[in-house]
């Protein structure tokens, strides 16, 4: 099989979630000689940024988006320690949590499988996550994001919880904000004083990396 | 009345035994998996049945449209269920609230999901076809509520069998329809008045 034809075959298995097929192929192609981030750049990346596109436009739902995230994980877990032996720095660390009292989580999920392929190292709390273990963890791990998911409209209000707690505990200047998850929007996240929002996991990785660079030029002296 | 197939059986039965001059719409309760489709859907339903002369109301909570469903409301001087969705309106938004408060990893039946469990939650999540999703989906939940609205035997058989695929304990919590009637009456009195259609459409 050719260079292409593993990546276009890659990109296809990734697309319709054949986990096994996705692992076999992503080994196959590091024994042939495919570089991590060939595989990772050239086909599983782009697949999920095309399932992300058909769910947005409802040709897919979410079990396609559960497998074929699920497929893309388990070949970031043979790629993740290459990645790190090819010296491929991390360009950021990301705190994410669904917050307390929602146990919705898919879409948070697929966040941190996109935060990961973009190379950034991904500290996940899990679901139901309260306010002093968001600030516990950004003390400890110092990220450079953290990031809030929540999906009804009763727990949309723990954004700004959270962000009162960081405040409280003096460490709300020193880490970017992100929220996200289906009832959030642009308005609702400048409401609540988050530094970032996005609408699903490709665009979450376009602000973040954004975010950070903005955050790094201004750090650097006039 | 437009009303979300998970509430037209009872608004019907509710209308019938009070003697309303209601006809009722349905949409499928299945746009709750694709809840920004339901707004421009009543919407739709609801320009067209005023364009001919009825009078309209929706038999919806907000029901995941975040807002939208007001939206439509306000444009069409139209009026909806109150609450979040079909869980507020049946139980009551404090006891929903507080349900979830003491247990986030609660999830919610109604007489509605445990008739159609198998086509309104397994199919459209996948489930049928790909059973190992199941932790995904539901690996952080630790109890089933069902909000029965008429408890038969048949009904609580099914229920049952739902919690048993969850493995999880089942709290039945009978809260019939009083509530839903309540609302109905609130938001039927609340309308404009009706120059309405002697027939229905
Ligand atoms: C799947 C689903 C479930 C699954 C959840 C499984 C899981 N492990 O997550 C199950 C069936 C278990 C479930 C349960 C419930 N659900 Co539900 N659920 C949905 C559904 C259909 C899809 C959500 C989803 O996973 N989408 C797929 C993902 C990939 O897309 P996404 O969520 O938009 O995520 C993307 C973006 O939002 C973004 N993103 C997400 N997080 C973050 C974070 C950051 C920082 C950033 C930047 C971006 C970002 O990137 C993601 C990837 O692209 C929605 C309706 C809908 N279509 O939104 C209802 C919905 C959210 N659920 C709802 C309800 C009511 C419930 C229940 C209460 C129902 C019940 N019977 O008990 C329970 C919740 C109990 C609880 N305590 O949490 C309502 C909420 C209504 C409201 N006003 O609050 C909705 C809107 C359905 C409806 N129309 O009524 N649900």
């Amino acid at each position: 099989m050719t260079t292409e034809e593993l990546l276009r075959q890659l990109y296809d298995q990734t697309l319709t979630g054949n986990g096994p097929a996705v692992l076999d192929l992503t080994r196959s192609g590091l024994a042939g000689g495919i570089g991590p981030e060939t595989l990772l750049y050239e086909a599983l990346i782009p697949a999920l940024e095309e399932v992300g596109a058909r769910f947005e436009r409802g040709d897919f739902f979410v079990p396609e988006m559960l497998i074929a995230g699920k497929a893309m994980a388990g070949a970031l877990e043979v790629l993740r320690p290459l990645l790190a032996e090819t010296g491929a720095e991390s360009i950021g660390t990301v705190v994410m949590g669904t917050v307390k009292g929602d146990v919705h989580d898919i879409g948070k999920n697929l966040v941190n499988i996109m935060f990961e392929g973009a190379g950034f190292r991904v500290i996940d709390l899990g679901v139901q996550v309260a306010p002093e273990k968001f600030v516990e963890a950004v003390a400890e791990h110092q990220p450079d994001i953290v990031g809030f998911s929540a999906f009804l409209t009763t727990t949309m209000p723990m954004f700004k919880a959270n962000i009162h707690a960081l405040t409280k505990a003096g460490l709300r200047d020193r880490v970017i904000v992100m929220v996200g998850g289906a009832p959030v929007t642009q308005e609702y996240a400048d409401a609540v004083g988050a530094d970032g929002y996005a609408a699903d996991a490709s665009a979450a990785v376009v602000k973040a990396k954004q975010l950070i660079a903005g955050r790094r030029s201004a750090a650097l002296p006039a | 009345m437009i009303a979300c197939g998970a509430l037209a059986g009872h608004v019907r039965e509710i209308a019938a035994r009070r003697g309303w001059p209601l006809h009722v719409r349905s949409l499928p309760a299945q746009l709750h998996n694709r809840p920004g489709q339901i707004a421009p859907e009543a919407e739709r339903m609801a320009l067209d049945l005023l364009g001919r002369g009825y009078r309209v109301v929706l038999g919806y909570a907000d029901c995941g449209s975040y807002g939208a469903l007001d939206e439509v409301c306000a444009r069409l001087g139209i009026s909806r269920l109150p609450g979040l969705h079909c869980y507020d309106v049946l139980a009551g938004p404090e006891a929903i609230a507080a349900m979830l408060a003491r247990e986030p990893g609660t999830y919610l039946l109604t007489d509605f999901l445990v008739r159609s469990f198998r086509a309104s939650v397994l199919a459209p999540l996948g489930l049928e076809d790909h059973p190992e999703l199941w932790s995904d989906y539901f690996g952080h939940y630790r109890r089933l509520v069902w909000l029965a609205q008429a408890a038969t035997p048949e009904l609580a058989r099914r229920a049952e069998s739902v919690a048993a695929m969850f493995g999880l304990p089942l709290t039945v919590i009978e809260v019939g329809t009083t509530r839903l009637e309540r609302a109905l009456e609130a938001v039927i009195a609340k309308g404009p008045p009706a120059h309405a259609a002697a027939n229905p459409p």
